[in-house]
């Protein structure tokens, strides 16, 4: 059964239609990434999702029982894109007003409080007041805060925004423990290459739709970008291009499109050198997720 | 460059449209507020509205009668000589006693009450005869009022002598013996207190900062709104009714310790007597609490800012002291401003710690004043609610 199954949803605020039928599902225990310009109506389908939107249309349910809005939702937690923190009090007042909102209390309470802590490596700094934090530890506990209850689903909103690398790592570490406790995940992200590299699946959202969901090679055949991309650095800068590869904005590189690396590479290779090019460099990749990304949603700017 | 940056400064201007209230409508607004109150329209300072003064005749001859007259003819004095008839009574009006005149000063109903005792008639217009006086008994928490009837009064007693012919005897009379009707004063509140204004000035003062408190405790919303806890909490079972309970009580404990402060500050420093009056402290804070921060609530839940907070809580707080009396005694408005300035909870609350520290009213004497400020509570908390309604679910 999925854990969390969104059938058909659709809102809209005035003429904007901001969900205009989306559907995804999320199983047990999986990180599936929400991708989407801006203004796509991945922020109303996480509301939607909280409670906090009613939808027009459509249904959202969690293991299987359709959830109503604007009702207590204990099997989700939720972690806003902001550093949603009382910043004068502590991590660990924070996490027991989040903890207790959240229906935890007593000796659980101080369990789960004292467990956060360690997650997030913020034990010895649980009574400085939040305001002292550094914007990696803030966004540390801001995960902690919205998983405190043990949710069995989170929603994460930019949960690595505006951090450096290593607290990106760290917080990576912490949802994957979550994930290892066989907690779902839905994540969106603007770093294409973190939901790559992160997610087991994808779905690309845009104008209030999934246009596009799955792995990212389901997602590189549904962009219509299947196969490699080779990419030729030579020694001089090319005057002709030898039959089969394009023109690079750098005169002394070459690239092509091929299906079978075993099969076409060697052809590719022994026509530049026939063209008298000595080749320094080859470089073969699928479409990135920035290109699926693109040719998904297009170039043009949403806001 | 500069001439640039001055002209990006007026182009901001012209499209914040808060700025513009707070810049042009505010002041207007204040300078309005002021000047009907402490200008011609309604201060009785300046003789245009005229003081109430009951007049008790227990001469009752024809130059006590006479005397009557000219002061109800003199345009600075309304003369009450009647006790007005209590709702639901159908009794006809009473003519005024000693006792019932000073009941109506104690009871706040008018400031001054002028008693002409038997005998009065030998003294009017005899210029510093040593008979009988006539007595001034007045509430001192009004001192202008109780001069003003001691003045008008030597008007209309020159008006009533010169009508009976009584101008003998003038000359080489010392000034103090050149009144046509000599006159003692007596205070019937009050006479007991060391420094009497101090309760009226720490309750006004209170109860206006605790309208500022009650309006920056309820703009946590709009800072959980900024920050985004407002969001996370509103995902948890809290739920919106209960959030705002949440607010409003730590509000009101909030101000209910600010009060308490302040009168405990009066208490040790002037000398309130704060100790003796306990119990309707304790009734007056509550209720004057508990109505400020559901105040406080509205003007949150009416902001969409915290600037467009500080813009509405400092035009509409100051105007409502202003006309409830924090700033400027509400005795010394005209009726007509002084009733209109129950429309703010604020004037209740500032008459019922009146009546609790000047008028030594029992805790039942409170009533009118609880009772209005409970009803402005429910009424600014369903307000507060109903305009909450917009950081529910969309």
């Amino acid at each position: 059964m999925a854990v969390l199954e969104i059938r058909d949803a659709r809102k809209a605020f005035g003429a904007t239609r901001a969900l205009d039928g989306l559907s995804l599902s999320l199983g047990e225990g999986e990180l599936l990434g929400l991708l989407g310009p801006n203004g796509a109506g991945k922020t109303t389908l996480i509301r939607a999702i909280a409670g906090r939107v009613r939808l027009d249309g459509g249904s959202v349910s969690l293991y299987g029982r359709t959830l109503a809005p604007g009702k207590p939702r204990p099997d989700l937690g939720v972690v806003p894109q902001e550093n949603a923190l009382y910043p004068l009090l502590t991590a660990r007042e924070n996490l027991e007003t989040f903890g207790r909102l959240n229906g935890v209390e007593g000796r659980r309470l101080s369990e789960r409080i004292a467990w956060a802590l360690e997650w997030t490596g913020l034990a010895d700094r649980a009574r400085a007041p939040v305001r002292t934090y550094s914007g990696g530890m803030k966004r540390r506990l801001n995960l902690a805060c919205g998983v405190l209850h043990e949710p069995k689903l989170v929603l994460l909103d930019e949960p690595t925004v505006g951090v450096d690398p290593q607290s990106r790592e760290s917080i990576y570490d912490m949802l994957g423990a979550l994930r290892a406790q066989g907690t779902s995940l839905l994540l969106t992200t603007h770093y294409l290459e973190e939901a790559e590299a992160r997610c087991e699946r994808i779905v690309v959202v845009d104008h209030g739709r999934a246009v596009a969901a799955g792995t990212l090679v389901e997602l590189v055949e549904q962009a219509g970008l299947a196969g490699r991309r080779v990419r030729l650095s030579v020694d001089r800068e090319v005057a002709s291009v030898p039959a089969g590869f394009a023109r690079d904005s750098d005169a002394r590189v070459l690239t092509a499109t091929i299906t079978d690396v075993g099969h076409e590479l060697p052809g590719l290779l022994a026509r530049v050198q026939a063209a008298g090019l000595a080749v320094r460099d080859v470089e073969v990749r699928t479409a990135s997720l920035q290109a699926v990304f693109l040719a998904l949603t297009g170039k043009e700017l949403r806001e | 460059m500069i001439p640039l940056l001055i002209r990006n400064s007026w182009t901001q201007l012209r499209r914040d449209r808060a700025a513009q209230v707070l810049v042009f409508i505010v002041p207007i607004a204040f300078f309005s507020i002021f000047a009907v109150i402490f200008g011609g329209r309604g201060n009785r300072m300046n003789g245009v509205s005229r003081v109430a003064v009951a007049v008790v005749d227990e001469s009752a001859t024809a130059k006590s009668r006479a005397l009557v007259q000219a002061l109800e003819a003199d345009s600075g004095l309304r003369v009450v000589t009647t006790s007005p008839a209590r709702a639901g009574e159908n009794a006809p009006s009473a003519t005024l006693t000693r006792a019932s005149a000073e009941d109506m000063v104690k009871r706040g109903d008018l400031s001054v009450a002028l008693i002409l005792p038997k005998g009065i008639e030998e003294s009017l217009g005899s210029f510093g005869g040593h008979g009988v006086k006539a007595l001034i008994l007045d509430d001192p928490s009004d001192p202008v009022a109780a001069r003003l009837v001691g003045g008008l009064l030597q008007r209309a007693a020159l008006r009533a002598a010169s009508a009976g012919g009584g101008f003998m005897g003038m000359a080489a009379r010392d000034p103090d013996e050149m009144l046509p009707l000599r006159f003692e004063q007596r205070e019937v509140l009050g006479q007991k207190r060391e420094t009497p204004m101090v309760a009226f000035y720490a309750a006004g003062i209170a109860v206006m900062f605790i309208m500022f408190s009650a309006a920056g405790a309820g703009g946590a919303l709009i800072d959980e709104t900024d920050a985004g806890t407002l969001e996370r909490v509103l995902t948890t079972g809290l739920g919106m009714n209960g959030l705002l309970l949440a607010k409003w009580l730590y509000s009101a404990s909030l101000a209910c310790l600010q009060i308490t402060v302040m009168f405990v500050w009066g208490m040790l420093v002037f000398h309130l007597p704060l100790v003796e009056h306990l119990p309707g402290f304790v009734v007056m804070t509550v209720c004057t609490a508990v109505a400020a921060s559901a105040f406080g609530l509205v003007l949150a839940t009416l902001s969409r800012t915290r600037q467009q907070l500080a813009g509405l809580a400092n035009l509409i707080v100051l105007s409502l002291n202003a006309l409830g009396g924090s700033m400027f005694p509400r005795f010394l408005m005209s009726e007509s401003l002084q009733k209109m300035s129950l429309v703010g909870f604020n004037a209740w609350a500032l008459d019922g710690y009146i009546k609790v520290f000047w008028r030594e009213a029992s805790l039942a004497a409170l009533l009118p004043q609880v009772g209005a400020l409970l009803g402005f509570t429910a009424l600014f908390l369903v307000v507060a609610r109903r305009l909450a309604r917009r950081w529910e679910t969309a």
